[in-house]
């Protein structure tokens, strides 16, 4: 709870700044516009970092442009670029050919980063790592493993010292993109997953769970309960210095989470792209790379009543996919391989 | 109007004299100012139920008593239900009117029956009513940083040892239903402490002299003699606090863990329908809040059957106990 008070304070902070910036008459590098552009976007918790980050840079670099964003979830955020409420959305799952049709501007998907989903946890007794089989991470969410000292899990670590205490799973109160893309790996690894639970944006989860909002929200309910277990995006584990679950990948291999792993996981995988650039990879090929990766998308919609607003949107967007990209590492994420972040500013070009 | 005989009475040189024009102005605006007030009370109960009613209107069609019977809690599908928040509100509330309950009353025993000096059971009683004036998020945060670690241990050796006994199926991992109860146990001991203190004042001094006098021992006094005479106080006491554990919201969205299960288990995280208002009302689209304004109805509903009941208790205890009186 306080780390999203933080956050949406320092969410404040930046649209503050960014308006005290905007009240200055600058010159602008990049914009045409020398007046004001107010841009208010909202969506994914996963990427807010970064995406905080980049708004921070960009507005500094052009004070005549304004970017709010609000990191309320995937499915608010994409609820509310539906509705016209919002110039952009920013969703974790990309949107269904049915949700395309119902925007009512159109919906341009422009993949922003990527990032690895781990398996974060807390046992404060424990040293050392924790490796898990792709059966026994299914079978913990569905519940089937109930206990830390399981003999499955004990197993796989004969050096750990596995306390006997219940497995208490963390998971996304809100509709989450992050939930989406982990429920879509479960699903492609564990036919009793797909039978059950399947993929969404919330499920039913079968095991001992608690819920909290937002990736950080997440994180934090970890931070502070003994014997947990859940799934955030490696920048929040990172910063909260949890440790993560060396988790088994297609070929076999149990995989550290970290930018290598989860750039090793895109640069096998990412071979074709569709061109509406909707890339899901449920459970990456190769012997590094980390099994649970996900790209992040922008909403844009396709055309703009303001010209004013869509040169702006377009600019800062164009940049956060060019130089934005260098940024990615130190927040956690993962740089866009260089042929999605190409097709990634054509598909930006071609709104209006 | 009877006062009409007082209009030919002599007044002068006297102090005593018929009510003046001015009296009786005062006497009706008081009547009509106490009458619009307890109709204000009782019109704003009723826009409130109604308010909330009208907004859960649409949820309570679609959903019908399924709702209260569901355990899902899924906005993307449009499912809802809150049987876990009802059985984690009514769990978490007994666990807490139990607890503080039995101190509460012991508490007002210990006070009001000669055991300390009047003057030190003044400063005990006024410590005990500070309790009330914490904030309820200071609870929280005092349950979360110094509570929880405390607990752990315990309940973890618990669950390793006794860990076939439903209560102790889960071990306790920071938010959980044992802390949370805890705590409000301790937000309602002032409440029962305090009018079971007054309960057992007002019982004549002349009944305990009968009582020793009929050759009871002390305990014998307060157990079978004090303890009923008070019954009907007491058990407003108690009805007070559970009615105040029910609808209890900030610590309790702190400390027990927002699940949507259900679970014996006393370490394992719940939720209660006051903390699920609290934590899914910021964020809620409409839909979602057509639903958690059913579940706030449900709230009033079961808050009003508890006093309900608390009520007929209180009368059968006031029949039994005190109708000689």
């Amino acid at each position: 709870m306080a780390i999203r008070l933080l956050l949406t304070a320092a969410l404040g902070l930046a649209g503050m700044v960014s308006l005290a910036f905007g009240q200055n008459p600058a010159p602008t590098p990049t914009t045409a516009a020398n007046e004001r552009v107010a841009l208010r976007g909202a969506g994914a918790t996963f990427p807010a970092p970064l995406y905080l980050k980049w708004i921070d840079v960009y507005t500094k670099a052009n004070p005549n442009v304004a970017i709010e964003y609000q990191a309320i979830g995937s499915g608010e955020g994409t609820k509310l670029f539906l509705e016209n409420t919002v110039d952009f959305g920013a969703s974790d799952a990309a949107l269904t050919d049915e949700q395309i049709k119902r925007a009512k501007a159109g919906a341009t998907l422009v993949p922003a980063t990527a990032g690895a989903l781990v398996l974060a946890y807390n046992l404060p007794d424990m040293e050392g790592k924790l490796k898990l089989s792709r059966e026994v991470y299914a079978d913990i969410f569905l519940g089937k493993i109930r206990e830390w000292n399981d003999p499955r899990i004990q197993a796989l670590n004969p050096d750990l010292k596995l306390p006997k205490q219940t497995i208490i799973l963390v998971a996304r109160q809100d509709s989450s993109g992050t939930t989406y893309a982990l429920t879509h790996h479960l699903s492609a690894i564990n036919e009793a997953w797909r039978k059950g639970p399947g993929t969404g944006k919330t499920v039913d989860w079968p095991g001992v769970s608690m819920t909290a909002r937002g990736n950080e929200g997440v994180a934090g309910r970890i931070k502070r309960s003994w014997g947990s277990l859940g799934y955030v995006e490696y920048g929040f584990a990172k910063r909260l210095g949890l440790p993560m679950v060396h988790l088994q990948n297609k070929a076999g291999a149990f995989v550290e989470p970290n930018l290598n792993s989860g750039q090793a996981a895109l640069a096998a995988n990412v071979g074709q792209i569709p061109s509406n650039l909707r890339v899901f990879l449920p459970d990456p090929e190769g012997q590094d790379s980390y099994p649970i990766v996900t790209f992040t998308w922008l909403l844009l919609h396709d055309q703009y009543p303001d010209p004013r607003k869509s040169a702006a949107l377009k600019g800062f967007v164009g940049w956060a996919l060019a130089d934005g990209q260098r940024y990615s590492g130190d927040e956690g994420y993962i740089p866009l391989p260089d042929g999605v972040a190409t097709l990634a500013r054509a598909a930006v070009d071609r709104v209006r | 109007m009877a006062s009409h005989q007082f209009d030919n009475v002599d007044r002068s040189g006297s102090v005593s004299g018929p009510p003046s024009g001015g009296d009786y102005a005062l006497d009706r605006s008081f009547r009509g100012i106490a009458w619009f007030s307890a109709a204000l009370i009782l019109a704003l109960v009723v826009y409130i139920v109604v308010e909330i009613g009208g907004k859960a209107m649409p949820a309570i069609a679609e959903h019908g008593l399924g709702f209260l019977t569901s355990t899902a809690w899924n906005v993307q599908t449009g499912q809802f239900g809150i049987l876990p928040q009802i059985w984690g509100t009514l769990y978490s509330s007994l666990l807490a009117l139990i607890l503080g309950g039995v101190f509460g009353v012991a508490i007002a025993i210990f006070l009001t029956q000669d055991f300390l000096p009047s003057r030190l059971a003044m400063v005990f009683r006024t410590i005990i009513e500070l309790l009330a004036a914490i904030p309820s998020v200071v609870f929280g945060l005092w349950g979360i940083y110094v509570l929880i670690p405390l607990l752990r241990p315990v309940a973890n050796w618990l669950h390793a040892n006794l860990g076939g006994v439903p209560f102790f199926g889960t071990s306790l991992s920071g938010p959980g239903l044992a802390p949370a109860a805890l705590v409000l146990a301790i937000m309602i001991l002032p409440t029962v402490a305090s009018i079971s203190v007054d309960a057992l004042r007002q019982i004549p001094y002349k009944v305990k002299e009968a009582a020793y006098g009929m050759g009871t021992t002390r305990w014998e006094a307060i157990l079978k003699v004090m303890l009923p005479t008070a019954s009907s106080g007491i058990l407003a006491a108690l009805v007070l606090g559970f009615g105040r554990a029910l609808g209890e919201t900030m610590a309790l969205a702190m400390l027990i863990g927002n699940s949507n299960q259900i679970s014996l288990s006393l370490f394992a995280p719940a939720n209660t329908l006051a903390a699920l208002l609290a934590s899914s009302f910021p964020e809620a689209g409409p839909v979602e809040v057509r639903a958690l304004m059913y579940a706030a109805l449900a709230l009033l509903a079961i808050t009003l059957i508890v006093n309900a009941v608390g009520l007929a208790v209180m009368k059968f205890a006031t029949r039994k106990f005190e109708a000689e009186r």
